[in-house]
């Protein structure tokens, strides 16, 4: 059992997400994250699913998708060469003085923006992958994390290759 | 100009339709009112399921896609037993719905469901229209998508405004779909279908392990050829009867929870399954880690996703079961002798035969076998759901594919009679019987009015046990005979069938069976038969739930 990260090319009409999430829930597979928006097609949707099983699980996932008239490729990505990232924004409490300057410090660190400063409050945007995400919201978490939103992994091949419609 | 009406009725008629089944309604009354000039010839159903399920047994009879209409709503919901009911046995049929106009959408509108939501995980696909402009080609995919590959039922949503406008349309004179996203596979792979035939030449006990799947991709003449020139025996689903004759030396008949005990030893002593378009279904395999346990196990399935679900497979093979049985026949070179398996088969078919106890009493298996003898195995036969299912499998002799038409993965009671309208009109040269229970019959009884309506000729044979009698056994078995709620009162059907102008007769002795059932078949219209049969009769051999099919119950008489 290990997380995979699975590239799904489907058209882009209205209920396709809906297709796409419903077979995982009535199928009884987890979704960890999702990322969907239009990509390099006009036509086309890219959605980003993590998801964990074992090899055979994810294999009839794959298989159950690709079943779905408006899905066009799904390609499990995660043994490849790959480039993964994800957006996150976090609101921090964030008192004037001390800890508020640690967390500025922390930010530039995990190289963080401050992207808005209140009274009270500070919002970190930070981008990377999974594991970076995790840390700082970790290490953000003694300040005390008010709200925390995150995009869901997004992931694309290193080098020439790509994961498109052969069709 | 046309409008979305129209060219509904022109898409369906250029898709080679000839009769639907519907119910109207206020937002498919444009619809109707096309209907009523057209040369589509549409059954009044009495509820809306019946016409989703005469769809069906009309695809299943003929091979053809079968078609339903029913309003928004209420409407469109009653399809939805039906629908489950087509796409868990690869059904293709096309319900088309009604829906309330674009601008309500979503406004929780008189009679509005979101019938694309529900139908969701129920159809191999399905459409919501929101521009008569884009109908036309609707139409085409949807037949497409639902008769192609592992077939399939496919919705298509009608909002009313969308029916009602006038456009200038002209179908393109090309018949082609190509979508990008849907491209099945027929052809086998080569080299797997190569291995296939090794593992086959290796082989000491070989066993066919036949579904649905050979029916309906017209594969069973290939089915019966390939057995034959290898000597291969043969074990068929609930839904793979009359892949090959019931008399048929090599056959084994039915697997399973109910199937033979002859069968399920094969299946568990074989060292290689041959299993073509089958699911690995827990009716079929009862405990999984022992089914088949000693096999290898080839599997040729259109769906690749049926490939290892359930089991683990040495040979997966994706293709069409005709394609890929053409392309094994082409490739078999010499003829392998299995006698001693064969002689152990032999040695269980002797010793364990299927048999019922022989006193006197009208037993329900003693009406199939004789209904079997009478036709000889012709006609079309459609069950209900429950013992009726299970006796008609194991005492009714098939000979020929889509002649056995029943509700195998759904399990729906009340799809038999519907199932046999539907039938009559794929093979109105056929003789039609519906093997009901007094449970199932009257879950469907009201398209009594239907068939008397019309004159369809359907029989219905009903094993009447007063008792929900699949549901009983199991409280017998299972239960310490705590009969909860199964037990039902007394019906006179025939009564019943003569308040809609249909002839019956009720039967209580085993001498007046035939003479019921010759009348029955010699009389033009509908009919019903009222067998009052043994009350607590039980569907033996059985596998209890969760053991292994080796593990049989009853059904073995010293």
């Amino acid at each position: 059992m290990k997380p995979h990260t699975l590239s799904v090319l489907v058209e882009n009409r209205p209920g396709v997400l809906s297709r796409v999430t419903g077979l995982f829930s009535r199928r009884g597979f987890n979704i960890e994250s999702l990322a969907v928006g239009v990509c390099e097609e006009p036509e086309m949707s890219r959605i980003t699913i993590v998801c964990i099983g074992d090899d055979a699980q994810i294999e009839q996932v794959m298989k159950q998708l690709n079943k779905l008239i408006d899905v066009i490729k799904v390609s499990d990505i995660t043994e490849n060469d790959r480039v993964e990232r994800e957006l996150a924004l976090v609101k921090v409490t964030a008192e004037p003085g001390s800890s508020r300057a640690e967390i500025m410090q922390i930010a530039s660190i995990f190289r963080a923006q401050i992207i808005d400063v209140g009274t009270r409050t500070v919002v970190l945007s930070i981008t990377g992958d999974t594991e970076k995400i995790d840390a700082l919201e970790k290490l953000l978490r003694q300040y005390g994390v008010k709200e925390l939103v995150r995009t869901g992994k997004i992931a694309i091949l290193r080098g020439a290759k790509t994961v498109k419609s052969t069709k | 100009m046309k409008t979305g009406a129209k060219i509904l009725i022109e898409g369906l008629q250029r898709e080679g339709v000839e009769t639907i089944f519907g119910y109207p309604g206020g937002v498919v009354l444009p619809i109707y009112d096309e209907l009523y000039n057209s040369s589509l010839r549409h059954i009044l159903v009495r509820h809306e399921q019946a016409a989703a399920h005469a769809a069906d047994g009309f695809a299943r009879a003929s091979g053809r896609v079968g078609v339903c209409l029913a309003t928004s709503g209420p409407g469109a919901c009653n399809l939805v037993t039906g629908i489950a009911t087509a796409y868990m046995d690869s059904v293709p049929i096309v319900a088309l719905t009604g829906q309330v106009p674009t601008s309500l959408l979503g406004n929780d509108a008189f009679q509005e469901s979101d019938i694309t939501g529900i139908t969701l995980p129920i159809t191999k696909h399905n459409y919501l229209v929101k521009r008569t402009e884009d109908l036309g080609h609707v139409i085409r995919e949807a037949f497409y998508i639902s008769r192609t590959g592992r077939p399939g039922p496919v919705l298509i949503d009608l909002p009313k405004d969308v029916s009602t406008k006038e456009i200038s349309y002209e179908f393109p004179a090309s018949d082609e779909v190509n979508l990008r996203g849907y491209q099945p596979t027929y052809k086998g792979h080569t080299r797997q279908i190569d291995k296939a035939i090794e593992m086959i030449m290796e082989a000491e006990r070989p066993l066919l392990y036949i579904g649905g799947g050979v029916i309906a991709s017209n594969a069973a003449g290939e089915l019966v050829k390939l057995a034959e020139s290898m000597m291969i025996p043969v074990t068929t689903t609930l839904m793979g009867l009359g892949a090959i004759p019931c008399d048929h030396p090599l056959n084994l008949g039915m697997l399973g929870m109910h199937g033979t005990r002859y069968a399920n030893y094969a299946v568990t002593e074989s060292d290689l399954l041959i299993s073509i378009g089958v699911r690995f279904d827990d009716r079929v395999t009862g405990k999984l880690d022992t089914f088949a346990s000693q096999a290898r196990i080839i599997h040729i399935d259109i769906d690749p996703a049926e490939i290892g679900k359930n089991k683990k497979v040495d040979v997966p093979i994706v293709g069409d079961s005709k394609s890929v049985l053409q392309e094994m026949l082409a490739r078999i070179q010499k003829k392998k002798d299995y006698q001693k398996w064969m002689s152990r088969i032999r040695t269980w078919k002797e010793k364990y035969p299927m048999k019922y106890p022989q006193d006197g009493a009208l037993r329900p298996q003693f009406v199939i076998e004789q209904l079997s003898e009478l036709l000889k195995g012709e006609g079309i036969i459609v069950s209900e759901v429950g013992q009726n299912q299970m006796w008609t499998a194991q005492y009714y002799c098939f000979r020929h594919p889509r002649t056995w038409i029943t509700s195998g993965g759904l399990g729906t009671m009340g799809y038999g009679f519907p199932a046999a309208m539907g039938a009559h009109f794929a093979r109105p040269d056929q003789v039609v019987f519906d093997i009901a229970g007094d449970g199932s019959f009257q879950m469907n009884i009201q398209e009594l009015g239907t068939v008397s309506h019309y004159q369809i000729p359907v029989k219905v044979a009903i094993l009447n046990n007063r008792f929900l009698g699949m549901v009983r056994q199991w409280q017998e078995l299972f239960y310490d005979r705590r009969y909860s709620y199964t037990e039902l009162p007394p019906v006179d059907f025939v009564k019943i069938a003569n308040a809609y102008g249909i002839e019956g007769i009720r039967v209580e002795d085993c001498k007046d069976v035939r003479p019921a059932l010759q009348a029955a078949i010699e009389t033009e219209g509908p009919f019903v038969l009222d067998f009052r049969v043994e009350r607590e009769e039980n569907v033996f051999p059985m596998v209890p739930a969760g053991a292994a099919i080796n593990e049989m119950i009853g059904g073995h008489i010293e």
